[in-house]
């Protein structure tokens, strides 16, 4: 069966707002871009004319060359606009600084932000279409949607699959836009880490929570490790990362329970031997790079559709 | 001699005396007096079918922000909003800047609201500057019009502390209002902690955060025998805790605002800061045993804890967004629903929102008999209107009710027989 679609976001928010029939379609268009980037010349004529920001008011090596490279190769204008070098620092506030990006015309704002909810703020502010490039413990939608590319590659399908995802469940963007994608198509997502990582009600999101690892891992299709950070001030999470790794750490004898040809995900930066052994992230079954690839290939599919270049298709 | 004025035909309801009956009320010389076999022809007489008559509406806590960030709201425009709001008189809390935690702020504070459109009773500081550390000057704060004293915006941590305070307001007859707030677990939480916490990436405020230092304050005035108020109760487990204190006959009086019987956390979907206040929005079900507090008597009054902030403060990110919400004109409409949904009579709601907060701070008003202070507002409580930014009289609009269509208003505000408020269709 299939039906006339047609993308109608103007912003990517968060992966809350997609159907399951947005996300198929989004990445049936970044898997036809994906070969662009394997081209000597890595260059198309799509977005020519169009100025694209990269507003990141965090650290960000990956998300942002991603954004950049994706823009890059679709020949649109990109700008880099950082909190240390912003006007934020003058305080001026979020709002006002990007009334003033918006007065240059941008076509796209992309914006990382440590507060939740900002590029909702944002996009009520300003016209330009904006992406969230990671909002606080929000979403990471891109992120989310890389990750459902790489799976959906190697699996061929998300429906029934058995996703376990380990770590800082409450304070990872990504795990939150993982859980809304996977369960969003079909799979069974689990979580599992010390109970100080899960947030309130998280079975909410659709996610099963497990209290041992061995219980996440066990028969799971996609094992995925989350960036453990550091102890936080007046709030103590786990007593030691050499803790953390002893009883939460995925390594090789805990993937013996998953299924055999278990795929192995992390959304980076690895802390190596805390959350992830080094055998696990350059092993068998590790996907981690291709994560980063099918990265500019979803971007370059996000601002496309943003744009409205999509005419309409036909999805499954 | 001053002009007598009549107020006829309304419903009068006096918690205070038992009254609820169809009648007039006269008012001379800011006070209600007997009425007169006939009516003098110089009377003012002003028709009131279909209207409540009721002692002046108080509201025990409220933020007026002079001194200090009077580009949020200041004397003259908090009592306006008040009188607007069918308010007469306002409790104002002391986290200004400065600090009322000396007779020359409370001094000033009272001198300003002489110009003003509600009478505005001073609330003092528990501790020096709010800092938690040493007991404010109760003695000079009382003699200088201070009605009782609290740290709010800030617990008080010390638990010892605490229970100085208690034992010294009560020499001084000043009864001591608590926030309740276990800080370290609700610091850098910015809602309710659960479902929608989770589904927008906020950090969240158990539940629990007030519910310790409300049995906290509890324990320390069966330790001290003494009063304690608890402030803006938020969740169904303080509310149990409260209800049972009372069973064991503590002194404990307590409030709770409107937004926390009208909306739950859901009102923060889409990061709206206007639903960001302390403490949070919370469920359903504490939504719910707010409701019942209110009606089985847990709850002595209801205020609004009205915190006006400007756009610098609310149109920001969330979890940089300040705390807190307008309320003085909106809360007798919101506070009417629950007459109209049956939870409470038309003598409960004017007992909560005049009668009680009269009684523990202490001060005037609250009652209709002969004699008493012509305080007095009349309500239409068939009034039907939508708040809009526009309307509102406050400096500031942070409210999560801007759009809603509300039911009930004050038509008429009288301070001491002096028109305060007018909205009376002639």
């Amino acid at each position: 069966m299939t039906k006339e679609y047609r993308f109608q976001h103007k912003h990517l928010l968060e992966m809350g707002q997609l159907t399951a029939e947005d996300m198929l379609y989004i990445l049936a268009i970044a898997r036809s871009f994906k070969e662009i980037s394997a081209r000597s010349i890595k260059k198309v004529p799509t977005l020519r004319g169009k100025t694209i920001i990269n507003f990141f008011f965090e650290p960000s090596t990956r998300t942002r060359l991603s954004f950049e490279i994706a823009a890059k190769r679709m020949s649109a204008d990109t700008f880099n606009v950082s909190a240390s070098t912003s006007s934020a620092q003058k305080g001026e506030t979020l709002i006002d600084t990007a009334r003033n990006l918006e007065a240059m015309n941008p076509d796209i704002i992309i914006l990382r932000h440590p507060s939740s909810g900002s590029s909702m703020l944002l996009s009520q502010h300003v016209n330009a279409a904006i992406i969230n490039g990671c909002d606080g413990t929000h979403e990471h939608p891109s992120q989310g949607l890389l990750d459902l590319m790489t799976v959906m590659e190697h699996k061929g399908r998300i429906e029934g699959l058995t996703i376990a995802i380990i770590g800082d469940i409450a304070h990872s963007r990504v795990a939150h836009s993982d859980i809304i994608g996977f369960t969003r198509l079909g799979a069974h997502v689990r979580v599992a880490g010390p109970a100080t990582f899960m947030p309130s009600q998280v079975e909410s999101l659709g996610a099963q929570v497990c209290t041992t690892t061995a219980e996440a891992v066990a028969g799971a299709d996609v094992v995925m490790a989350l960036r453990i950070q550091q102890e936080r001030q007046h709030d103590p999470l786990i007593p030691s990362l050499r803790e953390y790794a002893c009883f939460y750490g995925v390594n090789r004898k805990l993937l013996e329970l998953a299924h055999k040809d278990v795929l192995i995900m992390h959304p980076g930066p690895i802390n190596r031997g805390v959350e992830m052994s080094p055998d696990v992230a350059d092993g068998a079954g590790s996907v981690i790079l291709e994560q980063v690839a099918n990265g500019v290939a979803i971007r370059m599919a996000l601002l496309y559709l943003i744009m409205g270049g999509d005419k309409g298709g036909v999805v499954n | 001699m001053n002009k007598i004025t009549i107020l006829q035909n309304g419903r009068i309801i006096d918690p205070a005396n038992k009254v609820d009956t169809k009648g007039d009320l006269w008012l001379q010389n800011g006070r209600i007096m007997a009425p007169e076999s006939s009516i003098p022809a110089e009377a003012r007489c002003i028709n009131l079918q279909g209207q409540w008559i009721v002692p002046g509406l108080i509201d025990m806590h409220v933020h007026l922000r002079e001194p200090g960030e009077e580009y949020k709201e200041n004397i003259a425009s908090g009592t306006l909003a008040a009188a607007t709001g069918g308010f007469t008189a306002v409790a104002c809390m002391p986290n200004t800047r400065p600090v009322n935690d000396t007779a020359s702020v409370t001094r000033f504070i009272l001198e300003q609201a002489s110009r003003g459109s509600a009478r505005v009773y001073p609330v003092g500081a528990i501790s020096k500057g709010s800092g938690g550390l040493g007991l404010a000057e109760y003695g000079e704060l009382k003699a200088a019009g201070v009605v009782a004293v609290t740290d709010d915006g800030l617990p008080v941590i010390d638990s010892q502390l605490m229970r100085r305070a208690l034992e010294y307001a009560a020499s001084h007859g000043l009864p001591v209002i608590s926030h309740s707030e276990e800080m370290a677990l609700s610091r850098n939480g910015v809602m309710n902690e659960g479902l929608v916490s989770t589904r927008l990436g906020l950090r969240g405020i158990p539940v629990e955060a007030e519910s310790i230092m409300v049995y906290r304050e509890l324990a320390l005035a069966e330790l001290t025998g003494h009063h304690v108020h608890i402030a803006h109760v938020s969740t169904a487990v303080a509310t149990d805790l409260i209800r049972q204190a009372k069973k064991r006959g503590l002194k404990v009086t307590a409030e709770t605002a409107p937004h926390y019987f009208t909306l739950t956390e859901e009102a923060v979907a889409g990061y709206n800061t206007n639903a960001k206040m302390n403490p949070p929005l919370r469920t359903e079900m504490d939504r719910q045993a707010i409701r019942m507090g209110l009606q089985d008597g847990t709850f002595d009054a209801i205020a609004t804890d009205h915190a006006p902030h400007s756009v610098l403060e609310k149109q920001v990110e969330f979890d940089r967004a300040a705390n807190g919400i307008i309320g003085l004109e909106t809360s007798l409409p919101l506070s009417l629903a629950l007459v109209r949904d049956g939870l409470i009579d038309a003598m409960r709601l004017i007992e909560l929102m005049s009668t009680a907060p009269a009684r523990i701070l202490g001060v005037a008003g609250g009652a209709l008999a002969i004699g008493d202070v012509a305080d007095i507002t009349v309500i239409d409580p068939a009034r039907q209107f939508v708040l809009t930014e526009d309307a509102i009289v406050s400096r500031s609009k942070n409210s999560p009710f801007l759009g809603w269509p509300l039911q009930g208003k004050a038509v008429l505000t009288f301070v001491g027989g002096r028109l305060t408020y007018d909205d009376l269709p002639r």
